[in-house]
């Protein structure tokens, strides 16, 4: 195998543009972006409130996100597929083998990475505060709100490390989708399925587009912080 | 982004970006909602040999234009397969354990099982030969060898039915090798494909079925040292999900794709599937109709 037929391919796979390859690249960004975003919904609130707050069983629900954090995806896909199978308990909703059920198994996955690493962001911070806090009898919901908003710059490496997750895991989603053509198939199932057909350049090109979409998620974010900053300083 | 313009310094505030986020939720729910509707198709479980050998991406559009039902295939191991349309995660299983299949039927989990197609297994090999197999037509005579010299040999290991085949050839030589007793004697745990790659990286023997290798094109220097025994011959079967067993399966389309493949559009369809002149798989069930 030549390393420049592979690059050559990449390309000209991207250049050609092919629908079947520009469906399964939206898939992947669809169910993606949906479970990272849902996820942060959760997981950015209950970070900043463990991070924030102190109360009873707080070193144990730290303990719990933490180890939560290295999940492996193939259990994930697994006990996500228990529950949604036809003979689970929400087999009724009929929504194994469809995008909804990945992101459902990649937000079980990403939630407590956001949680346990926005926790650490939002208690660095919370320390410095703390005092400030107490001073002016600041409520707890202002407090959580206050603390989110000033950790604004950091937090989205945090919110990267959980797209990172997600977009290049493969064991949760292929169980939970089935890699089925035109319907569940994103990128990182159709490149385990040319690996397994032996179709090694065409399962290296499309590794190769899915680091350059991984380059654009995190070149758009860099921007954005880096608007924001200057913005914050004009 | 006219807002920004108008006002760059002002400092937007957490309801808005809650806003935005809900703004973003509903439109990728709403972008995924129509690949989530409900059409008419039916889930088949089936094998990753079949699927590696692409017949699916030949026969599933004919059907389809044909009927305007839609199959989507979920490949994995025949194990799997069987367990997952057990527990009503299929409407469809097309698989190729006949053993397994009839047990299917016996639990009550399956309606009838029909024959659809052959193809053979083969055992393939690294282009030196160590064991000096080349160009027979003695499968376990073969498989002696490779196991009298120690020779690498990659099983499956995965309850597949390659893999159940492949146990079979060892069981009637009276050798029964393990992965943890023998060196040689090595389980990937995985899909025919990846067994396929490994054999190859590690130039090992390995059993495949021809379909697979035929599509396969990871071959670099492996040959087909053995084929043509009897006792290499595979059989697909095709079964529906039960319907009293499962009552929300679609067992209408089910049948109409099952009466289908069997049928001579059908059985075409499979015979037409080939590689460099050679068809992945041979149609039988017009034949075995005759013969039941």
């Amino acid at each position: 195998m030549n390393n420049d037929g592979v690059l050559l391919q990449a390309a000209r796979l991207i250049a050609e543009w092919d629908p079947a390859l520009f469906e399964i690249v939206l898939l992947s960004l669809q169910v993606t972006m949906s479970a990272v975003v849902i996820s942060c919904l959760l997981g950015l609130p209950l970070g900043a409130a463990v991070g924030a707050f102190r109360f009873h069983g707080r070193g144990a629900v730290i303990l719990i996100l933490n180890v939560l954090m290295g999940l492996p995806p193939v259990v994930v896909g697994l006990l996500v597929y228990l529950v949604l199978s036809a003979s689970g308990p929400l087999g009724v909703l009929e929504l194994l083998y469809t995008p909804t059920a990945m992101i459902i198994a990649q937000i079980v996955l990403v939630t407590p990475i956001i949680a346990a690493l926005s926790r650490q962001v939002i208690e660095d911070l919370y320390l410095e505060y703390a005092e400030q806090f107490a001073s002016f009898g600041v409520s707890r919901y202002t407090r959580v709100r206050a603390l989110l908003w000033d950790a604004r710059y950091t937090l989205p490496t945090v919110v990267l490390a959980g797209v990172g997750r997600a977009v290049a895991e493969v064991g949760a989603v292929m169980i939970v989708g089935g890699n089925i053509n035109h319907v569940t198939r994103v990128m990182t199932t159709a490149i385990a399925l040319e690996t397994s057909r032996g179709d090694l350049e065409l399962a290296l090109a499309l590794g190769i587009i899915l680091l350059a979409l991984a380059l654009v998620v995190n070149v758009f974010v860099m921007a954005l912080r880096g608007t924001r900053v200057r913005g914050a300083y004009a | 982004m006219d807002d920004f313009l108008l006002k760059p310094k002002r400092i937007s505030g957490l309801p808005e970006m809650a806003r935005r986020l809900l703004a973003v939720i509903s439109l990728c729910l709403s972008i995924l909602t129509p690949l989530n509707a409900a059409e008419n198709y039916i889930v088949m479980q089936s094998t990753t040999s079949a699927k590696n050998s692409g017949l699916f991406d030949h026969i599933l559009p004919i059907f389809k234009a044909e009927t305007g039902i839609e199959v989507r295939v979920v490949a994995v191991g025949t194990g799997q397969a069987i367990r997952n349309a057990a527990n009503g995660d299929g409407d469809v299983l097309l698989v190729h354990s006949r053993e397994a299949e009839e047990q299917f039927i016996a639990d009550g989990f399956g309606v009838k099982r029909y024959d659809v197609m052959y193809n053979d297994f083969v055992i393939v090999g690294p282009p030196d030969d160590p064991a000096k197999i080349a160009g027979s037509d003695d499968a376990l005579w073969a498989l002696r060898q490779i196991a009298l010299g120690e020779h690498d040999f990659m099983s499956r290991g995965d309850d597949s039915g390659t893999h159940r085949a492949e146990r079979r050839l060892w069981e009637s030589l009276g050798i029964s090798p393990s992965a943890r007793h023998q060196r040689w004697y090595k389980e990937t745990g995985s899909g025919m494909g990846s067994t396929l790659n490994i054999a190859v990286g590690i130039a090992a023997y390995t059993l495949t079925d021809r379909g697979t290798w035929l599509a396969f094109k990871n071959k670099q220097d492996h040959l087909i040292f053995v084929q043509g025994d009897p006792l290499l011959f595979n059989q697909y079967g095709i079964i529906a999900v039960n319907p009293e067993r499962h009552p929300h399966v679609n067992s209408e389309s089910a049948q109409r794709f099952i009466e289908w493949i069997r049928s001579d559009v059908g059985q075409r369809a499979i015979a037409d599937h080939q590689i460099e002149g050679q068809s992945l798989f041979s149609p039988n069930a017009v034949a075995a109709h005759v013969q039941n």
